[in-house]
């Protein structure tokens, strides 16, 4: 009984999320140890990547998880291409048999059990042993990565569209247009130079509202979470990185390794720091974002969880109210992250071709 | 940092790295240049506009300048215009009551003269009648004192009484 209304309690947890107080029958019981551990379970278990589009999850009557969702394609290059449902996973508890080979998922991953006879073979970190070669699964991020690149194609190229018929944007255009107007005025222009900003333009923008609109679908109820993936920030990092270097001038190298104005020793000195410095920057990119979106969903869900620890009405409001007012700061946290990466991208590839100046 | 290698999901770090290198190159081709070149067209167009006003309302301010300007010496010519003609006025008034003075002077001469000469005539023309008159009592008195002695010196008198009373 207990465990039921607990799987009911969890499921709600991300229909929480959007604001939308359920009432719900709280147990009497003294097992907040377990509730704690359940929550904590959870919470790890959210912000890790899933085979399968869940929306929520329940515990039936027979003491059974139940979930609600849809299985996405594992695509595994292990001895061949192999490809097949995720739904074949049962949700970490069944054993996947394809093309001879078996396949348990665990914990966000997908593990080779072929020799072990079906089971996970732990190594003394309670780390899995038996890993497949390559993944390229479509994981439930990768939709979510695929669905939002779907979604700004979409809108934007209408924008774009609608400026062939007048010169003031029609429908969701018009509040989009500011903002790109700020990036180009107040982002690029600034940062990179009147004469050079235009061609990371198309880079900016798209970096900005991806990071945007994804860390926004982090928020709604749907248990999205694309941004604290150290994968995907590695990725747009990356990407900063490397438009930086491809792009970067003379001037640029010639900071790097020969720093004027300083005695030579120095420079000699300084190169490897400042090498090292051009690694750093793109790194503490990658870093932000993703400690920045995980500690933030971290917090709200442990405050959500918090409501159900309390049991009472006092704690419980209060902890919504809590969990109310962090949603919005996590509504701005959401913008000012994608902010900062662009800000600072555009900075860099700022670095990167800025031209000689005779005053150092 | 060990949980972080260990999370790491290559999968998801090849889509990420896929799809937004290709949502940059597309959104760059189908979307950030139309949108981008629209809103600077528009800017364009804007700041032409402005500008074009601006001129419109230098051209508008000088030809209120030249307007004023030609009021101006509009009004100062019709200043100096109506001065001159009040000097003429002036002028001409006081040319007429020269002239009508010196003809008056003339004409008070011309009649004093006349008077003149009409009275010296009328003073000979008297003379000369007191002459014949003085004759013709002189006669008379002739006359009468060769009759009466006293009745001719009574006359005499009398007709002195007479004309010194004429």
């Amino acid at each position: 009984m207990q465990r039921k209304t607990l799987g009911n309690i969890l499921s709600i947890f991300i229909l929480l999320a959007s604001f939308t107080m359920q009432a719900e029958t709280v147990s009497s019981g003294e097992d907040s140890g377990d509730l704690k551990s359940e929550i904590k379970a959870y919470i790890s278990h959210h912000l890790l990547d899933s085979y399968d589009f869940g929306l929520y999850s329940y515990t039936n009557d027979q003491g059974g998880h139940e979930y609600v969702g849809f299985p996405l394609p594992v695509i595994l290059w292990d001895d061949g291409l192999k490809v097949f449902s995720s739904s074949k996973l049962h949700h970490d508890e069944g054993v996947a048999e394809v093309g001879g080979n078996l396949y348990r998922s665990y914990h966000g991953k997908i593990y080779n059990v072929t020799s072990t006879g079906g089971e996970l073979k732990m190594d003394d970190h309670h780390h899995p042993e038996n890993r497949v070669h390559l993944d390229f699964s479509i994981t439930k991020n990768v939709f979510t990565i695929f669905l939002v690149s779907l979604l700004i194609l979409f809108v934007f190229s209408r924008m774009a569209k609608s400026y062939k018929n007048s010169a003031m944007p029609k429908g969701v255009g018009r509040g989009l247009e500011p903002i790109i107007q700020y990036i180009r005025d107040d982002i690029a222009i600034p940062n990179i130079g009147i004469k050079k900003y235009k061609r990371y333009m198309p880079y900016l923008l798209t970096v900005f509202f991806f990071i945007w609109i994804i860390n926004l679908l982090g928020l709604t109820p749907l248990g999205i979470n694309v941004t604290n993936n150290i994968a995907v920030t590695l990725a747009l990092a990356l990407l900063t990185y490397l438009f930086t270097t491809f792009t970067a001038n003379k001037n640029y190298w010639g900071h790097i390794f020969w720093m004027p104005g300083v005695p030579p020793l120095m420079r000699i000195v300084l190169a490897p720091i400042e090498l090292l410095g051009t690694i750093i920057k793109p790194f503490s990119l990658m870093i932000r974002l993703y400690a920045n979106i995980t500690a933030g969903h971290i917090v709200l869900m442990s405050i959500i969880g918090l409501m159900f620890i309390f049991k009472n009405w006092l704690g419980s409001s209060l902890s919504f109210f809590l969990a109310f007012a962090l949603s919005l700061l996590e509504l701005l946290v959401a913008a000012l992250q994608a902010y900062i990466f662009t800000m600072l991208s555009a900075l860099y590839f700022g670095s990167a071709v800025e031209e000689h100046h005779d005053d150092h | 940092m060990e949980k972080l290698i260990n999370e790491f999901s290559f999968g998801l770090f090849f889509w990420q790295l896929l799809m937004f290198v290709l949502l940059v190159i597309l959104l760059g081709k189908f979307a950030w240049k139309p949108i981008l070149s629209a809103i600077e067209g528009r800017e364009e167009g804007i700041k032409d506009a402005l500008d074009a006003a601006e001129k419109a309302k230098l051209e508008m301010a000088n030809l209120n300048a030249d307007n004023e300007r030609l009021l101006q010496e509009a009004r100062a010519e019709r200043e100096t215009m109506m001065k001159e003609a009040r000097e003429i006025k002036a002028k001409m008034i006081a040319d007429a009551k020269e002239e009508a003075q010196a003809e008056a002077n003339k004409t008070i001469a011309n009649a004093q003269a006349a008077i003149e000469s009409e009275k010296k005539a009328a003073v000979a023309e008297l003379k000369s009648t007191v002459a014949t008159l003085s004759v013709d009592i002189a006669e008379k008195m002739v006359k009468s004192e060769l009759s009466n002695k006293d009745k001719q010196l009574e006359l005499v008198n009398s007709m002195l009484n007479d004309a010194k009373l004429n």
